[in-house]
């Protein structure tokens, strides 16, 4: 374990290509082991039985590590977790097929929330929020070393092709001291539907509401610019495109040593993206919901500096009561682990933040009142 | 044919041979299957009749079955269309763009339907030349010793999975396909076609090249198959009168091969249109209809499934598969279509 990680400091400084391979594979391959973490080994609580799941893909690496130290402890258990997309989860958990899903959206009021509350039946179906997941601007700007500062405004001029050099005013304006090429710009964005537009869209029509026209959503509606499917084929455009910018979970910049920008809030501070940063930011979101509900609305408007605002939080929606005797003690027990501080320690390292502390208590009570 | 076809006249075998317990070695090495030989024998008449009924009735349920899975397949897609399409506020023909989870509900096919054809139109434009090059190569060409094993290659070229096709495309044509790009925009710009706005890459035209390149052993192979059984008097009598190579060709092999060439192409079309996965990971994806196949952009039906499929609601699914269908109805008339110019063309050999 140590000798990479030191090598891949390394490789971060010199940028040298053969020591970033070395990093790329333990990313991969070195995540937190357990045995290692503050408090491990206590947070399991076995039973047995089975639990299918499906959805969100976004917190599929998360829920597969939570899922493998489960059935490490309790071999009588059985847990699946298919991906799908959040869609196709919340479709499944409606129509009674898995017992519960996981979704980067909560659902939506209306027909959604009632189609899910009647599956349910003693109880209404509820969000609760279990991974963050950082929302990077990685770029590809030959000849600038520095991080660049982008502001949300500029941010919004840029993926709706209104700003299209690198070496525009407004750019070199939030960033002095470096020297920005004369460069076109090349945007890029999911071709597919996905949890990572709808809040990288949704932090745009916060907090640069007079320049980003398409509002929130999870398909690109901007015009302009190169889709890619999946954020490995966003975060594989910028990287092989000069001039390119685009929008992906964090992991993908890091495995691909892809820069990324530190991006401007609602006060036009520019809040660098780091573990601390975007918990910070989470820690301040609101929970309007109630009954168990812990649906997340984003503080958007905050100035504090050190709060990442662009960031997406995937949910487990459950039935708040009416789970199945034999399945409850299991999807308590599973997910309580998952919200455990053990749980949530897995979550970094794999680009994944954990939930702040707060919220973490608010999501151990949720999961202990299930029904 | 490797046995040899035993003549009636010599060998008649025992009246009661399929009973016979031991037959001489010899004799059943020359014996053809007994109840073709037994053309009176009531036994085997009977047996003959039962098999008969047990074959005709597999061969026909075979048959009916697949008419019932067509029908199930439009049954199903209409059923599951239906509550999209009432839900859909703008029209269905000609909307541009894809929003049919939001509210109101608008989506339309036309962009998709349109980047589907054209796709597949230019991916044929660029294999199907190549492809019946390669299938004459293989069959009139290349010596004995080598036109089997590029044959095998070629075949082996059409089993290989289309998001391999789909990865190569995306990490390595993409980026080398702006080099030729910019240099058919700069000289040839003048043309709508060729037209850009400055930047290349996720294309149609990217996608096309893909397209062609998994096309190109389907309407090879079965090019090949008809070029190989163009009647040997055919060709011979062309040599008579002093017909060079590529006149034998031209005279003989291509218009006994041209039905066969027509049926490549049409299961080509088939293969592009209703290609998925390649096609998602090369297009840029967008919702517009424009003839500027150098730009980013583009988007099929097969490939809007693929990227739209993960995160849609109710309507959105409904929306998907009304698509499909639309793509279903698109396959039809093209084989259709094609159907009635090989039975129009007459003369033509096999396939």
């Amino acid at each position: 374990m140590k000798l990479p990680r030191h090598r891949a400091v390394l490789g971060l400084l010199a940028g040298s290509g053969l020591l970033i391979t070395a990093c790329g594979s333990d990313t991969g391959g070195g995540v937190g082991s357990p045995s290692t973490n503050p408090g491990g080994a206590v947070a399991i609580t076995c039973s047995s039985g089975s639990l299918t799941a499906a959805g969100s893909t976004a917190q599929q690496n998360a829920v597969a590590q939570w899922i493998k130290d489960y059935l490490n402890k309790c071999s009588a258990a059985n847990i699946n977790y298919g991906g799908g997309g959040s869609g196709q989860g919340v479709q499944q958990f409606t129509d009674g097929k898995i017992d519960f899903a996981g979704s980067d959206f909560p659902l939506a009021a209306g027909t959604e929330q009632q189609a899910a509350d009647a599956r349910c039946k003693t109880g209404p179906a509820v969000n609760i929020p279990m991974v963050g997941g950082p929302i990077a601007i990685g770029y590809n700007v030959p000849g600038v070393t520095k991080a660049l500062n982008l502001s949300s405004s500029n941010l919004a001029k840029i993926f709706s092709g209104k700003i299209t050099n690198w070496n525009d005013a407004a750019i070199a304006q939030d960033n002095p001291g470096t020297q920005l090429p004369s460069l076109g710009i090349q945007t890029f964005h999911r071709s597919d539907g996905s949890g990572t537009t709808y809040n990288f869209t949704n932090y745009l029509s916060n907090d640069a509401k007079a320049d980003w026209a398409v509002g929130t959503n999870k398909n690109w509606a901007a015009p302009g610019g190169q889709g890619a499917k999946g954020s490995q084929g966003v975060a594989q455009g910028v990287k092989s495109t000069p001039g390119g910018i685009g929008y992906f979970e964090l992991s993908f910049a890091t495995q691909s040593q892809i820069p990324y920008a530190a991006v401007g809030n609602a006060e036009g501070k520019f809040v660098p993206l780091t573990q601390a940063n975007a918990v910070n930011f989470l820690s301040k979101a609101n929970v309007p919901g109630t009954g168990g509900d812990l649906k997340l609305q984003f503080d958007y408007a905050t100035t504090d500096a050190t709060a990442y605002p662009n960031l997406l939080v995937t949910y487990e929606i459950v039935c708040s009561k009416g789970n199945a005797p034999d399945k409850l003690p299991l999807l308590k027990n599973f997910l309580g682990y998952a919200a455990s501080p053990a749980g949530q320690q897995e979550l970094t390292g794999q680009g994944s933040i954990p939930l702040p502390d707060n919220l973490q208590n608010q999501v151990r009570q949720a999961v202990g009142s299930l029904g | 044919m490797d046995e040899p076809e035993p003549t009636t006249v010599s060998m008649a075998p025992p009246a009661n041979a399929p009973e016979t317990g031991g037959v001489h070695a010899s004799s059943l090495v020359a014996q053809p299957p007994a109840p073709r030989m037994l053309p009176n024998g009531d036994l085997s008449r009977r047996a003959r009749r039962r098999g008969d009924a047990i074959f005709r009735m597999l061969a026909q349920g075979s048959g009916a079955l697949l008419l019932v899975i067509m029908a199930a397949i439009a049954v199903f897609l209409v059923l599951q269309a239906i509550p999209a399409l009432k839900a859909d506020t703008t029209s269905f023909l000609t909307t541009l763009g894809w929003a049919p989870d939001a509210t109101p509900s608008s989506f339309g096919i036309a962009s998709l339907a349109f980047g589907s054809v054209l796709t597949s139109l230019l991916a044929l434009l660029i294999s199907v030349p190549v492809a019946v090059g390669v299938a004459l190569a293989t069959s009139h060409y290349a010596p004995r010793w080598l036109a089997r094993p590029l044959a095998y290659v070629v075949d082996l070229l059409a089993a290989v999975p289309s998001v391999v096709f789909g990865l190569w495309g995306l990490m390595y044509l993409v980026p080398i396909i702006i080099g030729p790009s910019s240099f058919l925009n700069h000289y040839l710009g003048f043309i709508p076609l060729f037209a850009s706005n400055g930047t290349y890459g996720k294309s149609i035209f990217a996608a096309s090249v893909v397209l062609a390149v998994m096309a190109i052993p389907i309407v090879a192979a079965i090019s090949r198959e008809v070029f190989i059984r163009t009647p040997q008097d055919q060709i011979e009598a062309a040599w008579a009168i002093g017909a060079t190579k590529w006149e034998v060709i031209r005279t003989a092999v291509l218009p006994y091969g041209r039905s066969g060439v027509i049926s490549g192409t049409v299961l080509g079309f088939g293969r592009a249109v209703g290609e998925t996965i390649a096609v998602a990971l090369v297009l840029s994806a967008n919702y517009e209809i424009s003839f500027h196949i150098l730009e980013p952009g583009g988007n099929t039906i097969a490939a809007n499934i693929a990227n739209r499929y993960g995160e849609a609601a109710a309507v959105g699914r409904g929306a998907l598969i009304a698509s499909g269908l639309v793509l279903f109805i698109i396959t039809l008339v093209v084989n259709f279509g094609a159907r009635a110019i090989v039975g129009r063309s007459g003369r033509g050999g096999a396939s």
